[in-house]
């Protein structure tokens, strides 16, 4: 019995940081964990806006509609109550961020102001500028830091988690984690765990996610016992920048303020896109879903995108890009508004988006898939807890826009009372573990990194991984084809016999960020096998997972959650299956 | 075209207590390069200009869009963030240095973490009585909100510290970044409860009277926060405030 337990948080983003907020206010000591300094977590690239059902529009929204909207955008493969829980909390989120300073937007009476965002009817949206997850992620480093001045939070930046540790009856009692400075490798004793690392877009290359997002610690869990759910869904955002370095995303908010998608009706038109007239444009969200237009949830946009450029050709300049417009929205608004986006356009572009159309393409963005949790946010490891996008709770087959910012701070609230309270009832608390327990998992990550350390391959790391992003990207995110998913799975297989033969060209021990990077990549490929297996046997359409040789959905046979484990002996992953709880909306054909 | 190179000079530090070297690379040149895929680039092929062997560079980074405030460094002599310094609009040979106020940590990569002690010391927080559901926050309008979010946009970079003449260790001076946060907070209608808490940590050695005003710090602010403006607001209060604590002794 821990009257103020202790808990690690590994994550300093929106989940690992509203976690640590319940956790410090209920009396418990917080271990928080982070690879970069909280304050620079990926949360921070969230542009568009978090929802509520406030209904401060005179819309008639409610929370039933959202959790409606929530459910029916990720297709019905999420368990209801979760999302009806998060849907319920969400105006009281919104009010607590208000409370803390967050610089929402306001209309002339003072209130908050809303916006509309892909796959609702209603102005649901609170936004900050286009910069609200940075805003949000600052107000809770903030309250985390005021914490901190308060000796309740311990902050372990700029370390990085590789295991949890493990007693014989396979209940969590801390972590194992690498300073990344000393390299050292130390174990750190807790009441429970929660983890809050956010989504896996390094597996796919170029990604609109942060450095950071490789999910090398959700691998890592799964190989040591903990379920993953629902790999197979990969959200395609349909408006990116592609870059040299990583995909920056445009966000959906641009829609959300009028903007426009488009492509010249002629093949190969090489007018300039303001010289094209109206009649010669073809707007083919509007034309094709008259009723949401360009607000159609992510997963429907990319794939029209996708046909457009694709089946009918007429790409800008022949390449996978069409026209996001803004041209027509007075500067005044677009300023006030969209501000963050449209700068960044502007640096890593070089047009300026208030006179030029954007030239935008599908990229990698958000993980729908992750740690199996059940609704108090537990793993099925005793004592380990998940929250935010490294979780696979609230989104089913397809995130709507805005509602990620939700889930993490939703998740957040949730992972962090009940792992205090389990703290607090767990009889034996990590007083009474033996510390062969911490020992043993600490040698074995000693041993792992002494083995990666002699290793004299002639394989580069950063190439391996660039090989493993282009077949992920290619065979793995927008349509998929059995025949590819296999042999991606059979390349995967390659690259990990490959990579036993890996050279860590920088052998020091100092702030190594290449070798750090290194071990990162083997997770990054075990779970890449879960998502390619996961959906070469999902055998329908659902959500952001489009088969066109299985192209609709099949609740009959596939209305299940994917749970994926591993199995060591023969070192890849096992599955199984699991109802879904549609307990509150009955399953409807999805139809924009 | 098909040659076309790109020169850059890299000044790499082992760890904080050995001596910096210089290092030269040669990379074939791609539409839309920036300073991070240049960097990511070598770390593929980590091979000096004239064929040595050698490791990657350590560096900060993240988010690549400028918005988290990991890359910043030292490129052409410049403080400014290497995710959005496009090759093409650089003078060549580029040079990349670490920051020079803060400790080295390896190579590019630097220990910013006085910025982070700073904002605890002025309490650059709104002190909310709990987080439940207490109702909605205090109603703003929309002027107040347009003068708040420039400033809540930094990203703690800490380029302006960097780039002033009066942020070293003979003066201590806290910074720009630490006195626009003190203006926020300030102005915010329940963070203000905490001004005088605030405007007394500015107070002093290192407080807000060691500014030079040189305005380097606007100048080489990446989120164009109008800094000296926020130093000379919280100047004139820090100045009352003196005045008022002088005649109350």
């Amino acid at each position: 019995m821990a009257a103020n337990p202790r808990i690690i948080i590994v994550g300093g983003g929106l989940a690992g940081l509203s976690a640590a907020i319940k956790c410090a206010e209920m009396g418990a000591s917080v271990d928080l964990f982070s690879i970069v300094p909280v304050k620079r977590s990926h949360s921070v690239c969230a542009q568009g806006g978090i929802n509520a059902a406030k209904n401060l529009k005179g819309e008639g929204d409610s929370t039933w509609q959202h959790l409606d909207d929530t459910v029916y955008g990720g297709d019905f493969l999420a368990n209801q109550p979760p999302v009806k829980a998060m849907c319920d909390m969400a105006p009281a989120i919104i009010d607590l961020l208000d409370r803390m300073g967050v610089t929402f937007n306001r209309t002339p009476e003072g209130l908050l102001d809303f916006r509309r965002f892909g796959g609702t009817l209603h102005h649901r949206t609170a936004f900050a500028g286009a910069t609200t997850g940075q805003q949000l992620l600052y107000a809770l480093d903030e309250q985390v830091r005021r914490f901190e001045s308060e000796d309740k939070v311990t902050k372990y930046e700029s370390w990085e988690f590789l295991s949890a540790v493990l007693d014989p009856q396979r209940v969590c009692r801390g972590i194992c984690a690498m300073d990344l400075r000393t390299m050292e490798v130390k174990t750190f004793p807790a009441d429970a765990v929660i983890i809050a690392t956010g989504g896996i877009g390094a597996i796919f290359g170029k990604s609109t996610n942060s450095v950071v997002c490789t999910g090398s610690a959700q691998s890592a869990l799964y190989q040591q016992g903990a379920y993953y759910a629902n790999g197979e869904m990969i959200q395609v955002h349909p408006t990116s920048i592609p870059g040299e370095d990583k995909l920056r995303l445009m966000s959906e908010s641009a829609r959300g303020e009028g903007g426009r998608v488009w492509v010249p009706k002629q093949k190969g038109d090489k007018r300039p896109a303001k010289s094209i007239p109206e009649g010669e444009r073809w707007y083919f969200l509007e034309e094709w879903y008259p009723k949401y237009g360009n607000l159609v949830p992510r997963d429907v946009a990319t794939r029209a995108i996708h046909k457009v450029v694709h089946e009918y050709d007429l790409g800008i300049d022949g390449q996978p890009m069409v026209y996001l417009d803004l041209t027509h929205i007075d500067r005044e608004t677009l300023n006030k508004k969209l501000e963050g986006i449209l700068e960044i356009y502007e640096k890593f572009v070089g047009d300026d988006p208030r006179e030029v159309p954007m030239k935008i393409f599908p990229g990698m963005h958000y993980t729908m898939g992750g740690l199996w949790v059940d609704f108090n946010q537990q793993t099925n490891i005793q004592g380990l807890y998940a929250a935010g996008e490294c979780d696979y709770s609230i989104h089913g087959s397809n995130r709507l826009g805005a509602n990620s910012l939700l889930s993490c701070i939703y998740g957040g609230f949730i992972a962090g009372p009940n792992a205090v309270r389990y703290g607090r009832e767990n009889g034996k608390s990590s007083d009474g573990v033996p510390s062969s327990v911490y020992e043993t998992e600490k040698k074995r990550q000693d041993e792992l990194n002494s083995r990666l350390m002699t290793s004299d391959g002639t394989e580069n790391p950063f190439k391996l991984w660039r090989e493993l992003g282009e077949w992920m990207s290619k065979n793995v995110t927008v349509s998929r084809y059995n025949k590819n998913l296999k042999e991606t799975d059979t390349k995967i297989v390659e690259l990990l016999e490959r990579y036993r033969h890996v050279n860590v060209s920088d052998k020091s021990m100092w702030a190594n960020t290449s070798f750090a990077f290194t071990r990162q990549l083997y997770n990054m490929l075990q779970l890449a096998r879960v998502v390619t297996q996961g959906a070469l046997m999902r055998d329908e359409s659902r959500g952001s997972h489009y088969k066109p040789d299985f192209p609709d959905r099949d609740d009959k046979n596939w209305l299940k959650t994917t749970k994926a484990y591993f199995a060591p002996d023969a070192d890849e992953p096992r599955f199984e299956f699991e109802a879904v709880d549609i307990s509150l909306v009955p399953p409807r054909v999805r139809k924009y | 075209m098909a040659n076309k190179t790109v020169l850059i000079k890299i000044k790499r530090q082992a760890n904080p207590e050995s001596q910096p070297y210089w290092e030269e690379f040669e990379l074939t040149w791609r539409p839309g390069m920036n300073v991070i895929s240049s960097i990511m680039e070598i770390a593929a092929n980590p091979v000096t200009r004239d064929g040595k062997k050698t490791t990657p560079i350590v560096y900060d980074s993240n988010c690549l869009e400028e918005v988290c405030g990991s890359c910043a460094m030292l490129i052409n002599g410049r403080a400014r963030m290497a995710c959005s310094a496009l090759i093409d609009k650089l003078d060549q040979p580029i040079t990349l240095e670490p920051f020079s106020k803060f400790p080295v940590v390896r190579d590019l990569s630097v220990d910013r973490s006085v910025l982070f002690e700073n904002l605890k010391a002025v309490k650059a927080w709104v002190p909310v009585d709990g987080t439940y559901d207490l109702g909605s926050g205090p109603r703003m309008t929309p002027d107040e909100q347009e003068g708040a979010y420039p400033l809540s946009r930094c990203i703690s970079c800490c380029c302006c510290m960097e780039a002033c003449p009066q942020f070293n260790e003979s003066t201590g001076f806290v910074g720009a970044a630490t006195i626009s946060q003190v203006r926020l907070f300030n102005t915010h209608p329940t963070g203000k409860v905490l001004k005088q808490d605030r405007l007394s940590a500015l107070m002093g050695d290192g407080g807000i009277q060691e500014c030079g005003y040189a305005q380097n710090c606007v100048e080489v602010c990446p989120k164009d926060i109008p800094l000296t403006k926020s130093i000379s607001e919280v100047g004139k209060d820090v100045m009352k405030k003196a005045v008022v604590d002088f005649f109350r002794q």
